[in-house]
């Protein structure tokens, strides 16, 4: 018998933030005969512990921002269980639970510019969320939380009293990162927050969201389609094809080891900086019309410590073999 | 290597007249385009490879004003053309892919029509004529289906798909020069991928010149024979691709090549930064323009303008370092290691040759 992902995930619980628990997201639209169901994300579980990174890359239509969004309760899903901190965030909630979860999970954007209101000030954007909380008494405590704020994330003082037009786009998303931090929340969905910006800003971003997690202990649900800053950035990382996770894994283990062939499709076309390397590769091809076709029963199983790919009984003895032959190779 | 000269730009020089001042976008830029080769220019939004190109194509802006400098293509400069002639050179010679694939396509007209439109107009061919040539076409550029797909809207294709919608169209009319602007950054990397691949099968088919415009390392280093870095409407680098990425000069090439992660890093590695934003070219600083944020600049960097130092036959770059005098720098760490992986590997593959 072999173990799948769901026994993994329940035998461990003890500083979970969040997990996640078979989530479907569906949308339909047209009526009878004209029916069209998109099965957006179809029954994905994970689990992320206090101060950890997850990674979800993938392609764009799979899912992977659908799968952000029902979590914090933009969508409501069609089925499966959400748990923030032990309890049940799905479904129907008072309005006290409601606030301990938009307290608890805020969401940093794509992209910078259309995620700031242009007529509010630095300190309007920054500090509402800590007014509509009522976390704060007077404006003299909400100015100085909020300096504190553009300190952490490498603003200046006087930035405060300006609007976003007058930033530049990583500066902005360095706003976007301190309207999250200020509410000190113990989940952060950050939905590819580097795509928008400019190579040489990115990097700016990214080390600072780096330091941010290891001197507050984030904890992170990293949604991105770029798998290196994915491979750099989380602890575990979770490769989403048609609104399901088809491997899971630690960065190393998957990206030296790829089994799911869409994986490896997906790692043989990182384009490499090294001209080299480029002209003699080739790329691997990933034919989707045959995802999910095999007869059986699929489900996430385990390869090896904590590494599971997506398939049936039978294609996971292929992938057991892959990985008995080459496992040797890699060490 | 005695090639044939298809596109030489020289000294060229842009500015746009705005309500704040003169925005100097491109500052004596000049280049040579040889046939058959992929010429790629890398550089931050702002930095004037977009604008470069559009005055290629005979695009610009209506405000942009080209105070000096020549694009010469089979002996005629290109700047001094009117409208009407531009009409015979867009298309017959010189093509372009933009980069987003949505809005380069008109969502209310068939996809068909759009690709065979060229042939009517171009080529003056009877409707039938131009379906079969466009049929013909979409087969070449990978669309499954084309008689089906003829008669689809934008909207029922991919991403992907609509990319190769608008290289089909910007092949149809058989140009000697294709400028691709970011042609695959509104993709996923597995499309980009096919839509390289593509863009790569139709260059040798068609033997194509390609001016390539990108932010992406990973993407010039898989199309490009040679490389120009741009920085602030000035090209501060160039050189063949082997030479940039193993044997980079300018301090902007090495924090361009160092800032991003590639797939080798060690978790614990800082990313190289490259402080600050780009300069304002309302008032482009005195001497380099990237002295601002280089840590490596010298005194001598803020006051006068690097000119182009020789590197090799094929390589220059304009940084003072070069000069016989300065002081020899360290390289940041993640390049240094980086250069090295990328040595071996080209060991590697010789010996497996």
């Amino acid at each position: 018998m072999t173990t799948n992902y769901d026994s993994f995930q329940n035998s461990t619980d003890d500083d979970v933030v969040l997990k996640v628990d078979c989530l479907k997201q569906h949308f339909s639209s047209g009526y009878g005969k004209k029916k069209v169901v998109v099965k957006a994300v179809d029954g994905i579980s994970f689990q992320i512990k206090k101060g950890e990174t997850y990674g979800l890359v993938g392609e764009s239509g799979c899912g992977k921002t659908t799968t952000g969004r029902s979590i914090i309760r933009l969508y409501k899903p069609t089925g499966g269980n959400v748990w923030f901190n032990g309890e049940l965030i799905s479904g129907n909630l008072t309005s006290e639970q409601k606030l301990r979860v938009t307290q608890g999970i805020q969401m940093i954007f794509q992209d910078p510019i259309s995620s700031l209101n242009p007529r509010m000030t630095v300190k309007e954007i920054i500090g509402e969320g800590m007014i509509i909380n009522k976390l704060v008494k007077s404006d003299e405590e909400l100015t100085q939380k909020v300096i504190e704020m553009l300190r952490i994330v490498g603003l200046s003082d006087d930035h405060i009293s300006r609007y976003p037009h007058e930033f530049s786009g990583g500066q902005r998303q360095r706003i976007g990162i301190a309207r999250v931090l200020i509410s000190n929340p113990s989940l952060i969905i950050a939905d590819e927050p580097i795509s928008a910006l400019d190579v040489s800003i990115q990097a700016q971003v990214l080390n600072l969201l780096n330091d941010l997690k290891k001197k507050m202990g984030l904890t992170l649900l990293f949604i991105a389609h770029d798998l290196s800053v994915v491979k750099y950035f989380s602890d575990y990382v979770g490769v989403m094809y048609n609104g399901k996770i088809v491997e899971c894994g630690k960065p190393g283990t998957i990206f030296a080891n790829p089994l799911h062939p869409y994986t490896k499709a997906l790692i043989s076309a990182i384009p490499i900086p090294d001209p080299a390397f480029e002209r003699g590769r080739t790329y691997l091809s990933y034919d989707g019309s045959r995802f999910g076709c095999a007869p059986g029963n699929y489900d996430l199983r385990l390869i090896s410590d904590d590494h599971f790919v997506y398939g049936t009984e039978e294609e996971h003895q292929e992938f057991l073999a892959e990985y008995e032959a080459r496992k040797d190779l890699i060490k | 290597m005695d090639r044939e000269k298809i596109l030489e730009v020289k000294d060229l020089t842009i500015t746009f007249h705005t309500y704040a001042g003169r925005v100097q976008a491109v500052r004596n830029v000049s280049f040579d385009l040889y046939k058959g080769e992929t010429l790629a220019i890398v550089g931050e939004s702002g930095s004037g490879k977009s604008v470069t190109n559009k005055a290629i194509i005979g695009i610009l802006a209506p405000t942009a004003v080209v105070e000096s400098g020549s694009i010469l293509y089979k002996g005629t400069n290109l700047l001094d053309k009117s409208e009407k002639q531009w009409e015979k050179i867009r298309g017959n010679d010189i093509s372009m892919i933009f980069q987003d694939p949505m809005s380069s396509l008109n969502p209310l007209m068939k996809v068909g029509k759009q690709i065979s439109e060229v042939y009517r107009l171009k080529h003056k061919m009877s409707g039938s004529e131009a379906k079969a040539k466009t049929i013909k076409l979409m087969k070449d550029v990978g669309i499954p289906e084309p008689e089906k797909r003829y008669e689809q809207y934008p909207f029922h294709f991919s991403g992907g798909m609509r990319q190769r919608i608008v290289i089909a169209i910007a092949l149809a009319s058989d140009p000697n020069i294709l400028i691709c602007d970011e042609p695959t950054t509104a993709l996923d990397v597995t499309i980009q991928a096919q839509v390289l691949k593509l863009i790569e099968d139709m260059e040798d088919m068609r033997d194509l010149s390609t001016i390539f415009i990108t932010h992406d390392l990973g993407v010039v280093a898989h199309v490009a024979d040679r490389i120009a870095v741009m920085y602030a409407g000035k090209i501060v680098e160039y050189g063949l691709a082997e030479e940039i990425f193993y044997n980079p000069q300018h301090p902007y090439t090495w924090s361009l090549m160092s800032s991003m992660p590639d797939m080798d890093i060690e978790d614990e590695e800082e990313l190289y930064v490259i402080q600050g934003t780009p300069p304002n070219m309302l008032h482009p600083p005195v001497g380099d323009a990237f002295a601002e944020r280089n840590p490596y600049a010298l005194k001598l960097d803020y006051e006068q303008e690097p000119p182009l130092f020789k590197v090799s036959d094929t390589h220059y770059a304009a940084t003072w370092l070069l000069h016989p005098k300065s002081p020899k720098m360290e390289l940041p760490a993640t390049l240094v290691r980086r250069i090295e992986t990328g040595k071996a590997r080209r060991r590697e593959l010789g010996n497996d040759n």
